[in-house]
């Protein structure tokens, strides 16, 4: 990617996209790890798909569906630009993040892991990067290995030379962690399993969207996301996967448009990606994607990690200042996303959120589908704050001033 | 209508028949997976009549107040009677208006009851008619 002349983010006229702040007073929307909101370019752009060339793809024989397949195919173009994939073929459109490592887990895994393998992944991961390993565990009877983390929430890499071995045949690792923010060193990391012949898959759900993330740089060999947390729409999502390997790999689901040819018993499979794009995709969602691509280009990406960098340091300052708060991961936004995990001492993260509900702050409480970290952080549950490129410093105060009057009613304990 | 209003934080803050019981006749502990609230229920019971009833556990003013309103409900009354304690009577209790997440926050302490008392597994509301 090319990185074009820096300027700030103009927020004042990209919150103007979004008609969901355009309320008195203004949704303050905190929780962006979760699902980010949608700007009008990307709802007129699925708008004048539904409105004007609503078709099917790749097979159409008239004008609208060979408009359709060209904006399909123009989404997997800019997706590919964005995380500087070599070849278009190499992004495959999923529902999701999770169906993206899902995808690897049955097609790539179901070929490649034996009984005794083993698969090293993070203490922190989403259960979208745990679940699906612990399923190929089961079927293969490998084994998983887990990288700790130290109590700041950091990767402990004293065990990674323990835990990568001849044994080892993938690392599957979060890029940034959905709960503390941590950015994972996940260079090193991939170049440390290269050498044990392991294959990495990240977990890239929560970088994609918010920094530059240059595939072939990292040379990783799978990283999935999602269209729902960078402005696109829900429905769609994105794996990356090296040409070599996706194009041995056995397809994931079968069915139409991932053929060449179908015999009664036997069928011949379509090149990448039709691959692995069994049935009618998400096309729609696939052209939004695209926009929101775009959308989020034009901001500028590297603007985008500053100004969240700036609303992380003025949080983590703030919400630092709260008597009885207790702060999760990194102490230094440096090493972290726009997220920001805590704890009020004595309140439930459920009333917690439930009482900013009612001063119109939308945020996340609860185990953020990471139940081992919450286990290790030797918490139920956490309150979750994680901002994306419309948010602002007011929005902070609001969510500082909202806490501070949570506590006021909530702090009348049970003795 | 807020949600954190004066009723439900004074149950929060001194809850009624909170604690445990050395001999109950009936004790069952549940929590909610989705959030971890943890509740335990534990009654006396003579002839049928709930004499004597405590509980106890951790979670969100919701859960925590609900369990505390149903003990004050059912202290004196008869299982048969208690039996009959649906849904909608703990949403009448509490008397706002609750999001279907927190309305399991709510529901958690009667299906604690419900299992020890009943063996009724099911949340209030989702039985089989």
């Amino acid at each position: 990617m090319h990185s074009s002349h820096f300027r700030p983010l103009d927020v004042e006229n990209i919150r103007k996209d979004f008609p969901i702040f355009a309320t008195t007073p203004p949704l303050a929307f905190l929780d962006n790890a979760a699902s980010t909101q949608t700007p009008r370019p990307v709802v007129e752009a699925m708008d004048a798909y539904y409105d004007t060339y609503r078709s099917n793809i790749h097979r159409g024989i008239y004008r609208i569906s060979e408009e359709a397949t060209a904006q399909y195919e123009n989404a997997r173009e800019k997706v590919a630009q964005l995380v500087n994939a070599p070849r278009a073929r190499q992004i495959i459109f999923t529902r999701n993040t999770t169906e993206s490592i899902n995808l690897i887990a049955y097609s790539w895994g179901s070929a490649n892991i034996r009984e005794g393998d083993e698969i090293v992944l993070t203490v922190m991961e989403h259960h979208s990067n745990l679940v699906p390993w612990q399923l190929l565990a089961q079927r293969t009877g490998a084994v998983l290995r887990f990288m700790e983390i130290t109590d700041e929430g950091l990767l402990d890499f004293t065990q990674l030379q323990d835990l990568l071995t001849e044994k080892t045949k993938l690392v599957a690792i979060g890029h940034v962690s959905n709960v503390l923010g941590t950015i994972n060193p996940i260079q090193s990391i991939i170049t440390a399993a290269h050498a044990v012949g392991a294959k990495v898959v990240v977990d890239a759900a929560q970088s994609v969207p918010h920094f530059q993330v240059d595939v072939q740089q990292l040379d990783c060999d799978f990283l999935a996301f999602s269209g729902h947390k960078m402005c696109g729409p829900t429905g769609i999502g994105v794996l990356y996967g090296k040409l070599e390997l996706l194009e041995e790999m056995p397809p994931f689901l079968g069915g139409g448009s991932m053929i060449r040819s179908v015999e009664r018993d036997v069928s011949s499979y379509a090149e990448l990606p039709a691959k692995f794009e069994a049935g009618t995709p998400s096309i729609a969602e696939a052209i939004g994607l695209g926009h929101a691509v775009d959308y989020i280009t034009q901001a500028n990406l590297a603007a985008l990690q500053v100004h969240e960098q700036e609303l992380l340091k003025y949080a983590h300052n703030r919400l630092n200042d709260i008597e009885g708060i207790t702060l999760y991961g990194p102490s230094s936004p440096h090493q972290k996303a726009g997220v920001i995990s805590f704890n009020l001492e004595g309140i439930h993260p459920h009333d917690v959120a439930g009482v900013l509900d009612t001063h119109g702050i939308a945020i996340r409480a609860g185990h953020h589908c990471a139940q081992p970290l919450m286990k290790r952080l030797d918490v139920i549950a956490t309150t979750r704050a994680s901002f994306y490129l419309y948010n602002t410093i007011e929005e902070v105060d609001r969510l500082y001033e909202g806490l501070c009057s949570t506590q006021k009613l909530m702090t009348r304990r049970r003795i | 209508m807020n949600i954190y209003q004066e009723e439900l934080l004074d149950h929060y803050e001194n809850p009624s028949n909170y604690g445990t019981l050395p001999n109950p006749d009936i004790s069952h502990e549940e929590d909610n997976p989705l959030c971890g609230d943890r509740i335990r229920i534990d009654l006396i019971v003579e002839d049928d009549i709930i004499t004597e009833v405590r509980f106890c556990g951790h979670g969100c003013t919701i859960s925590q107040a609900s369990a505390s309103m149903l003990t004050e409900e059912i202290e004196g009354k008869s299982l048969t009677e208690v039996k009959k304690l649906s849904r909608d009577d703990i949403l009448d209790m509490i008397g706002i208006p609750l999001g279907p997440i927190r309305i399991k926050c709510a529901l958690l302490a009667l299906k604690v009851l419900k299992a020890g008392a009943y063996g009724i597994k099911c949340w209030p509301g989702e039985e089989d008619e």
